[in-house]
């Protein structure tokens, strides 16, 4: 048998040692399908949103200076923000923890969190949905996290699970609050 | 024949048309055309495979007004695309650009080819140069004299 006869069964170890990475990848929640966001390290855009519940405090990006900030995009009629809500409130005494609703009527967004119970120290409203793409939104629940100076350092453009929160966010929160 | 062909064309074409509502299109057709050709090559981020020309997602639908607004605004097809790559980033666009990190996406599959091809020949080459034995050797000859032999037996 003379060795080029192996090449064949080389390319198919390499291709065989691809899949191999891409399955444990997934494993640890790295989807082929999401979609990576390019804002990471930018700063974030420059917004002004009113408050959901008029009379409230409304948020604009000038809010983000000084403050670590967890801005968390929800709406009443996503069904996986239901299953992420219960996470968000033990958030709340370690960031500046704002909620925008996204594309949602204000009754609607005022009874649900009236319903579970109001996590966030700030509700904005995005009616239109026109902030949410500066953010490059594209589904809800979406999470992005800024620091001090207002950059978006972090990104997760699911629900939370609790391993996530306690395996990158926490840590993160911990090092940009030091 | 060529009647029929024409309204199925026809068809496809209105088919492909519905997702871009008639309250969403410019006034200016020269302007509704350009916002027109520039979705067609814009990724609907919720459904991947569509364009926001195609697909009746939501966020299609404000892509789309979106990109009507800058383009009614003043932008170039390219100052519009830009303005959407620099929130969605390169795969936001249906044809990814060419650069160093999609080298491989553009080229690969040619070179793959090339290899096969090359690969193809180099094992033709070394069949046809391997010397084939034009006389048969005494164990074949046997073989064959007895094969003959049994056919005339029978």
């Amino acid at each position: 048998m003379r060795w080029p006869v192996l090449i064949p069964l080389a390319l198919f170890v390499v291709l065989l040692g691809f899949f191999g990475v891409r399955l444990v990848k997934m494993n640890q929640g790295d989807m082929p399908d999401d979609i990576k966001t390019v804002l990471i390290d930018k700063p974030a855009p420059q917004f002004s949103l009113p408050p959901l519940i008029e009379g409230g405090q409304g948020f604009s990006s000038a809010d983000f200076k000084g403050k670590v900030t967890l801005v968390n995009f929800f709406a009443s009629w996503c069904v996986p923000c239901r299953g992420e809500h219960p996470l968000l409130a033990p958030l709340a005494d370690k960031v500046q923890l704002v909620g925008i609703a996204y594309k949602n009527k204000p009754e609607d967004a005022t009874a649900w969190l009236a319903g579970l119970g109001n996590p966030y120290q700030v509700v904005a409203a995005d009616l239109d949905g026109r902030v949410a793409i500066d953010f490059g939104l594209y589904g809800v629940p979406e999470s992005y996290l800024i620091d001090r100076e207002g950059r978006i350092r972090y990104a997760w453009k699911k629900p939370f699970s609790p391993d996530e929160i306690q395996h990158k966010l926490l840590p993160l929160i911990a090092e940009l609050s030091k | 024949m060529k009647k029929l062909l024409i309204a199925v064309l026809a068809g496809i074409l209105a088919s492909s048309a519905f997702a871009v509502q008639p309250d969403e299109m410019l006034k200016d057709p020269a302007l509704e055309a350009r916002a027109r050709e520039v979705s067609r090559d814009l990724r609907c981020l919720v459904c991947q495979n569509q364009s926001i020309d195609d697909s009746d997602a939501p966020l299609a639908h404000d892509l789309r007004v979106l990109l009507r607004q800058r383009l009614a605004a003043g932008d170039s097809d390219e100052q519009a695309r830009k303005f959407l790559v620099d929130r969605y980033g390169d795969y936001v666009l249906l044809k990814p650009p060419l650069k160093k990190t999609t080298l491989v996406l553009w080229f690969g599959p040619a070179i793959l080819l090339l290899a096969g091809i090359g690969a193809a020949f180099a094992v033709y080459r070394q069949r046809k140069l391997k010397p084939v034995a034009d006389v048969l050797s005494a164990e074949e000859k046997a073989r064959l004299d007895r094969l003959l032999k049994d056919e005339s037996a029978s």
